[in-house]
C-alpha cells in the first residue's frame, strides 16, 4: 500500500468529478474535502484489481456463462417499423467475430435543427433511398427478333426522364439506344443470344438511377423531440456528406463502415455499445469493464479483429497456446519452419507441460537465496 | 522447469545422430514372437512389455522413454505438409542458381515491409537478375506434385533445386535456421515402440498399432523400390514405386489429406496417424495436454442438507475413508499421528506411510503397530479426511469461477455429497441426480490457498455483475415473507424456540410477544441501515413509503427492520439489496453466518407452520371469469374487425410493410393490449394463498404463470409469429384455407386449469417443441463462443504497474476496467461518493 501512495496516482476522473460536485452541493470545506478524497482514496485502493488477476479469464467467463441463457430467437423488429435487426446470441456471435457485412445493417440518422421536421425528414429519407430503373419502370418487354429490349418508364416529370436517359446512356455506351418520349429501346448486336438479351435486361433494371447505393428500407420515426431516419445499407460515408444530417449523433451498427469513416476509437465505441445492447435486450447483466476488455482485445492493434482464429487467438505469441486452440498442424509446421520459441509466458502452454501458470499466486517467482542446510 | 520449447525441422543428420538402429526389415516378430532386430518393433527402440529391459539404455517400461531409429529412403519423398511451401519457394528462386529472383534493390525494399509470399510473388522478376536464367511457370499439383512448365519435377530434382538456395537468401522466404532440402524426406525417422505400442489380445495374438501398420507399408514399398533399381527395373515401374512410396509417407504423415484415399486398416477401418493424433478435440493437444485427469478426487450424486453451514461440504465417510491428505511428520504431531496409524481400520486413520526415500507403505490391520512404531519425524503419512480439511467442490459445467469453489469437509453417513442450499445457484446446480467432484490438494500451498482464496464466502460477490451469487433462493423466500410480512404475532416460547434454533448465543430481548419482524431484526447487524422497495411493491403512481398498504416499502434502521416485507429484493441471489449492502459493510465472513441464521430461520418457520399449494389456489369467482371470456370475446371481435378491413383494402399500412404484414403487427398489438388487460383483472381477483405467495414474494413463478394457469394462455408463437405451419394455407384440416383469425393460429383460449381442447394443446405443444429444440442449439453454440473467448483473453493479466497485458506483454489497458475497480469487491455502481461523504 505505501508503494502505492508513493507513485501518487490519480483517482479515475469520474470520481474526482463526483467528489468536486457533492463538495459542492454539500458546501464542504477544503478540509473536509481533503478528508472526504482520503477517505475515498483509500475506498479505492481496496476495490482495486490485483496484480496477478487474470482478467481475461473472468472477462471471457462473465460474457459466456450467461450467454448460454440468451435466446435463439433471431429476428426483431425496430419499434413497430420496418427493420429486422438480429438479436440474441447470433447477434453476439456476429459482433465478436467482427463479419465484414452483419447480416442485418441498420443506420440511425439524426438530422440537423433546420430539417427536424416530418416533411423535411421524410424528403430527406427519400432522397437517400436507392432508387434503380426498374423502380421507374411501368413495362419491359423484350424484342425477340429484332434483339431489343423496350423500357416504357413510368410518368413522370419531363426533367426526370431526360436525366433518367442520361444516365442510362453514360452507363450504356456500347449499345445502341433510341427513346421517344417516355421509352427507352436497347438494341443488341444481331448476332447476339436470348441468353445475352436476359442478362443485359437483368443489367438494365439494376441500373441506379438516384440516392445512394444500397440504402433500402427507409423510415421515419418520431423519437423524443427528434425525427430519426432509420435505413439499412452499406454507405454510411456518403450519408454524412449530406447537410441535412446531424454528423455529430448519426450512428451505423456496422463496425467496419464506423472503423473507416470515423476511426478505431469510433469502431471501438460502437461495439461496445453494440454488445451492450445485445445483452441488455437479453435482460441480462454483465459488468461494462469486461465488454470493454474484450473489445479492446478486438481493436488495440489499431484494425478490427475478430475473436477466434483468424483474429485475436490466433494471433497469440506462443505456439503451443495456438496449436491447442484450432489448426493444430498448421501452427506447429508453421513454427518449425521459422524456427519459433516458446517462451512459456502464457497459461495453456503452461498447463500442457505440467507447470504452474504465470497468473494469480503463481505470477512471482521466491528470488531470496537460502543457505541450504 | 521448461524455460522454453524450440521449434524447428529434423534435418539427415541429427535423425541419423539420434538415431539407434537402422530399419532394414519388413518383419516384425520371428517365428518363436520375439521381435526382429532391424525390424520395426527393434528391441533397442525402446520396451513396451513389462518386466524387460530395454536394450539401449536398460531401463524398464516407466523409466525408458524409447529411442528413435531411422529408415534411409531409396528415393526422397515430399513432406506433405511442406509441400505449398517448397512450391512457393521455388516460385520464387531462380531454377538455376537458386537466388531469390529479386535484385538488390527490391530485396531491401522487401525487408523493410510486411514480408509474405503473396508480395514476394508479385515482386518477383520472370528472369533471374543474377545468372540471366529465363524462368518456368511453376504448378501445384495438390497433394505433392510440382509441375515446371509441363515437366513434373521429381522429388529428387526438387531436393537439389532447394540445396541450391543460398543460406543469405533463406530470410527473404521466411525461413529461419531451416534448410529448406529438409523440407524433402531422405531419412525417416522411426519412432520409438513407447509411441506405438502393440496391444497383446487375450488369444495371445499381436494387434499392432496404426502407426506400426503404415511404417510397415513404406519399409516394405521402400524396399521393394531398392531391389528393383538394383534389378534395373523399367523406369514406368521405379516410378510408380516411387510414387507409391510418396503416398505411404504422405499417409503416415496426414491420413486425411483431400484428393488422397485414405489409407485403411485390413478391416476397412481408416488408420489413425500422426496428423490424427494430434487434431482435434480428441486429438493430443485438446485431450492429453490442456485437460488432465487427476487423482485424489471423488464424485457422487448431490442431495440438500440445510443444517450444514453454507462453506461446509458432506463428504460420505467411504469416501473419506479413501482420499487422504499428506501430512509430514514433526515432533508435535508424531504421537497423535502413531496413535492414528495404531487405531488402524478405525477413522481417522493413516493409509500409507511414506518413507523420506520415497518408498510407500500401506497400513494394514497386520503390519499397524510394526509401522506406528518406525514413524520417525520426515515421514509423511496419507491421513484420510477429516471435519475441517479444506476441499475444492465442483459442479460441470463449470462455465465461471464459482463453479468451483472450497469448502470445509464434514463428515457423514451415507453415500452423497451434501451441500447447503445456498451455494446452488453458483453452482447452477439441483437435486435431481446431479453429481459434483471433490479434489483434495496434496500440497500445504494448495490448502492455504484454498483457504485464503477460494473459500465460499469470497465469492459470495460474483465478478459478473457485482451482486450476490450465494443467497437465499426459493423457499427461503418463502419463509421470509411468511414472518415478516405484516405483524405476525408470536408467543415468547415460539419465538425463543425459533431463534434459538438458528443460533444458540444471540441476545434476546425481554419481551412477552414477538412479532415477525422484531425476530428477523435480532440478526441484523445493530448499526446497519437500510431503505428499499420490495419485491411485493405494486408500483403504486404515488409512493407512501413507509404507509404502503402492502407493506412493501423496506425500512431498516440501526438494525431494526420497521416496516416492510423481506422477500426477493431483500435477500435472494442476484437481488438481495440487505445481503449485498451487509457484504460490502461487513465482510464476507460475517455476511456468511449471517446468511446461514437467516436461512435457518427462514426454514424454521416453514417447517413450524406449514406451507403447501393446492389446484384451487388459482380458482377464480364465476365472476371474473365471466369478465375474461367477456375480454377475449372483445379481442376476438376486434381481431376479426381487422380482417375484414384488411380484406377490403383498409389496413392502416405501416412504412416498409406490405399490408398482409401490417395486419399482423396490429393483430400482435391488439392481442398484446387485450392479453394484458386480462391478466391485470385476474391478477386483481387472485386468492391470497400460497401459490399467490410465492408468485409476489419472488419465490417461484410468476403471476404470468398464474394467469396462464386460472385463466387463459393466450397467442402460441414459433419464431415470434403466430403459428402458420402446418397444411396448405393453414394449420389444421378442419379451418379453412387462408384463414387468419385468432383460433386458426395458435390462439389458446383456455387456461392450463380448465384445460386446452386438442387444437389448442397441440399448439401449445408446437411451442414447447421450438423451446426444446432452441436450448439444445444454443448450448452448443454458447459453448464455441466460450471457447473461442478464452482463447482470445486466455492470457491477460494485470502486471504489477496496474496495466492489462498480454503473454507478449503488450498493453492492452492501462488502467483495468478503466477505473480500476475490481467488479467483484465493489457494489453494482461503482464508490458511492455521496454515501461515504454522509458517514464523515
Amino acid at each position: 500500500m505505501s508503494e502505492k501512495s508513493q507513485i501518487d496516482y490519480e483517482l479515475p476522473k469520474k470520481i474526482l468529478e463526483e467528489i468536486n460536485n457533492i463538495a459542492k452541493t454539500k458546501k464542504l470545506s477544503a478540509t473536509q474535502k481533503n478528508k472526504l478524497k482520503e477517505r475515498i482514496i483509500k475506498e479505492y485502493e481496496k476495490n482495486s484489481f490485483e496484480p496477478g488477476e487474470a482478467l481475461g479469464i473472468i472477462a471471457a467467463q462473465s460474457i459466456s456463462e450467461p450467454a448460454t441463457q440468451m435466446t435463439m430467437r433471431t429476428y426483431h423488429f425496430v419499434g413497430t417499423a420496418g427493420i429486422q435487426v438480429t438479436l440474441g446470441l447470433p447477434r453476439l456471435i456476429e459482433i465478436f467475430d467482427a463479419k465484414k457485412e452483419p447480416s442485418r445493417v441498420v443506420m440511425t440518422l439524426y438530422l440537423n435543427k433546420k430539417f427536424n421536421t416530418k416533411e423535411k425528414s421524410e424528403k430527406v429519407a427519400q432522397k437517400i433511398t436507392e432508387k434503380k430503373l426498374r423502380n421507374y419502370i411501368e413495362t419491359i418487354s423484350l424484342d425477340l427478333t429484332a434483339k431489343k429490349i423496350k423500357v416504357k418508364l413510368k410518368k413522370l416529370k419531363k426533367s426526370e426522364i431526360k436525366d433518367i436517359i442520361e444516365i442510362v446512356k453514360k452507363k450504356f455506351k456500347n449499345y445502341k439506344i433510341k427513346y421517344l418520349k417516355d421509352t427507352i429501346s436497347v438494341s443488341l448486336k444481331k448476332d447476339s443470344s436470348i441468353k445475352d438479351l436476359q442478362k443485359l435486361k437483368k443489367k438494365l433494371l439494376e441500373v441506379h438511377i438516384a440516392g445512394i447505393p444500397t440504402v433500402k428500407n427507409v423510415i421515419v420515426i418520431k423519437q423524443n423531440n427528434d425525427w430519426l431516419i432509420k435505413a439499412s445499407g452499406f454507405n454510411f460515408k456518403e450519408i454524412l456528406k449530406f447537410d441535412e444530417i446531424d454528423k455529430t449523433r448519426s450512428y451505423t451498427n456496422n463496425i467496419y463502415e464506423v472503423m473507416g469513416v470515423l476511426g478505431i476509437e469510433a469502431a471501438r465505441n460502437v461495439i461496445i455499445k453494440e454488445i451492450k445492447d445485445t445483452l441488455e435486450q437479453q435482460g441480462l447483466d454483465i459488468d461494462d469493464r469486461y465488454i470493454k476488455l474484450v473489445t479492446d482485445m478486438m481493436t488495440f492493434t489499431g484494425e478490427i479483429k475478430p475473436i477466434g482464429r483468424y483474429g485475436v487467438a490466433g494471433m497469440k505469441s506462443s505456439v503451443l497456446v495456438r496449436a491447442g486452440f484450432e489448426e493444430t498442424v498448421k501452427h506447429l509446421v508453421k513454427a518449425s519452419v521459422t524456427n519459433e520459441v516458446d517462451d512459456f509466458s502464457s497459461l495453456f502452454d503452461n498447463v500442457m507441460v505440467n507447470q504452474q501458470i504465470p497468473a494469480g499466486t503463481g505470477m512471482f517467482e521466491l528470488i531470496a537465496k537460502m543457505n541450504e542446510k | 522447469m521448461i524455460d522454453k520449447l524450440v521449434f524447428t525441422v529434423l534435418n539427415p543428420e541429427t535423425i541419423r545422430k539420434m538415431s539407434v538402429a537402422k530399419i532394414t526389415k519388413t518383419d516384425l516378430y520371428d517365428q518363436e514372437g520375439y521381435p526382429i532386430e532391424g525390424g520395426l518393433m527393434d528391441p533397442r527402440l525402446g520396451v513396451i512389455d513389462p518386466g524387460l529391459r530395454c536394450r539401449t539404455c536398460g531401463g524398464t517400461v516407466g523409466e525408458c522413454e524409447g529411442h528413435f531409429g531411422h529408415l534411409e529412403l531409396t528415393r526422397p519423398v515430399i513432406h506433405v505438409h511442406y509441400a505449398k511451401l517448397i512450391h512457393n519457394i521455388l516460385k520464387v528462386t531462380c531454377r538455376k542458381c537458386g537466388k531469390v529472383l529479386l535484385d538488390e534493390k527490391t530485396k531491401e525494399k522487401f525487408l523493410k515491409g510486411k514480408k509474405s509470399f503473396k508480395k514476394l510473388k508479385s515482386l518477383v522478376k520472370t528472369k533471374c537478375p543474377y545468372c540471366g536464367e529465363e524462368q518456368n511457370k511453376m504448378k501445384f499439383i495438390k497433394p505433392t506434385t510440382i509441375v515446371e512448365g509441363s515437366t513434373i519435377l521429381s522429388a529428387l530434382e526438387v531436393r537439389e533445386r532447394l540445396e541450391r538456395i543460398p543460406n543469405e537468401d533463406l530470410i527473404y522466404l521466411g525461413l529461419k535456421n531451416v534448410r529448406p532440402e529438409w523440407f524433402v524426406i531422405t531419412l525417416l525417422p522411426i519412432p520409438p515402440v513407447t509411441v506405438r505400442p502393440s496391444i497383446t489380445l487375450e488369444t495371445g495374438e499381436r494387434s499392432e498399432d496404426d502407426l506400426t501398420h503404415k511404417l510397415v507399408d513404406i519399409v516394405r514399398i521402400n524396399k521393394r523400390l531398392r531391389e528393383n533399381i538394383d534389378l534395373g527395373a523399367p523406369d514406368f515401374i521405379i516410378e510408380d514405386l516411387w510414387e507409391l512410396v510418396q503416398y505411404h509417407v504422405a499417409t503416415y504423415m496426414n491420413n486425411e489429406i483431400t484428393g488422397v484415399p485414405p489409407a485403411r486398416h485390413r478391416s476397412g477401418r481408416i488408420l489413425k496417424t500422426l496428423t490424427q493424433r494430434l487434431k482435434t478435440k480428441e486429438g493430443r493437444f485438446r485431450h492429453n495436454l490442456i485437460g488432465k485427469r487427476v487423482n485424489y478426487s471423488a464424485r457422487t450424486v448431490i442431495s440438500p442438507d440445510p443444517m450444514l453451514d453454507i462453506d461446509e461440504v458432506g463428504v460420505p465417510l467411504v469416501i473419506a475413508k479413501e482420499l487422504t491428505l499428506p501430512i509430514v511428520v514433526n515432533e508435535k504431531n508424531i504421537k497423535h499421528l502413531k496413535d492414528l496409524i495404531r487405531q488402524y481400520p478405525e477413522w481417522p486413520t493413516i493409509n500409507y506411510v511414506i518413507k523420506p526415500d520415497g518408498r510407500k507403505k500401506k497400513v494394514i490391520e497386520l503390519n499397524k503397530n510394526e509401522i506406528a512404531d518406525e514413524l520417525d519425524i520426515g515421514y509423511t503419512v496419507e491421513k484420510q479426511l477429516e471435519d475441517g480439511d479444506w476441499a475444492l467442490f465442483n459442479r460441470q459445467p463449470s462455465l465461471h469461477r464459482m463453479s468451483i469453489m472450497g469448502h470445509r469437509i464434514k463428515v457423514m453417513p451415507y453415500k452423497t455429497f451434501r451441500m447447503n442450499l445456498t451455494t446452488c445457484p453458483a453452482y447452477n446446480a439441483d437435486f435431481d441426480g446431479d453429481e459434483m467432484n471433490l479434489h483434495i490438494p496434496q500440497t500445504q500451498e494448495a490448502q492455504t490457498e484454498i483457504k485464503l482464496l477460494m473459500r465460499v464466502p469470497l465469492n459470495i460477490r460474483s465478478p459478473r455483475f457485482s451482486g450476490p451469487i450465494i443467497g437465499c433462493d426459493k423457499d427461503h423466500i418463502t419463509g421470509l415473507y411468511l414472518l415478516t410480512h405484516e405483524n405476525k404475532e408470536f408467543s415468547r416460547k415460539d419465538a425463543v424456540n425459533i431463534i434459538r434454533n438458528c443460533d444458540d448465543k444471540i441476545e434476546i430481548p425481554d419481551k412477552k410477544t414477538f412479532t415477525g419482524k422484531e425476530i428477523f431484526s435480532i440478526f441484523l447487524p445493530k448499526d446497519f441501515s437500510i431503505e428499499y422497495k420490495a419485491k411485493c411493491c405494486k408500483g403504486c403512481k404515488k409512493c407512501l413509503k413507509e404507509k404502503c398498504p402492502y407493506d412493501a416499502y423496506v425500512k431498516i434502521k440501526n438494525g431494526k427492520l420497521l416496516t416492510g416485507t423481506i422477500d426477493k429484493n431483500g435477500m435472494a441471489v442476484f437481488s438481495g439489496k440487505i445481503l449485498d449492502e451487509i457484504d460490502k459493510q461487513y465482510g464476507h465472513d460475517f455476511t456468511k453466518e449471517f446468511l446461514f441464521k437467516i436461512t435457518k430461520l427462514s426454514f424454521n418457520i416453514l417447517t413450524r407452520y406449514g406451507f403447501s399449494v393446492a389446484i384451487s389456489d388459482t380458482d377464480l369467482d364465476q365472476k371474473v371469469i365471466d369478465k375474461t371470456h367477456k375480454i377475449i370475446d372483445e379481442t376476438k371481435q376486434n381481431v376479426n374487425n381487422l380482417i375484414k378491413d384488411y380484406k377490403k383494402g383498409k389496413v392502416q399500412t405501416l412504412v416498409g410493410r406490405t399490408p398482409r404484414q401490417s395486419l399482423e403487427v396490429h393483430i400482435r398489438k391488439e392481442l398484446a393490449d387485450s392479453l394484458n388487460k386480462l391478466a391485470e383483472e385476474v391478477e386483481r381477483n387472485l386468492p391470497y394463498n400460497s401459490t399467490y405467495i410465492m408468485a409476489t414474494s419472488g419465490a417461484r413463478g410468476s403471476l404470468v404463470n398464474l394467469v396462464q394457469c386460472a385463466a387463459c394462455i393466450g397467442q402460441e408463437t414459433i419464431k415470434g409469429q403466430r403459428i402458420k405451419i402446418g397444411y396448405y394455407k393453414r394449420t389444421f384440416p378442419h379451418f379453412k384455407q387462408g384463414d387468419i383469425n385468432l383460433e386458426s393460429k395458435g390462439f389458446v383460449k383456455n387456461g392450463y386449469k380448465q384445460g386446452l381442447n386438442p387444437f389448442e394443446f397441440f399448439f401449445d405443444a408446437m411451442n414447447s417443441r421450438e423451446g426444446l429444440m432452441d436450448k439444445s442449439l444454443k448450448t452448443r453454440h454458447s459453448g464455441y463462443l466460450e471457447r473461442r473467448l478464452i482463447g482470445a483473453l486466455q492470457d491477460l493479466k494485470i502486471e504489477y504497474d496496474g496495466t492489462v497485458r498480454d503473454s507478449a506483454k503488450k498493453i492492452i489497458q492501462f488502467v483495468p476496467g478503466e477505473d480500476g475497480l475490481d467488479p467483484s469487491k465493489i457494489q453494482k455502481g461503482g464508490i458511492d461518493v455521496g454515501k461515504i461523504a454522509d458517514r464523515l
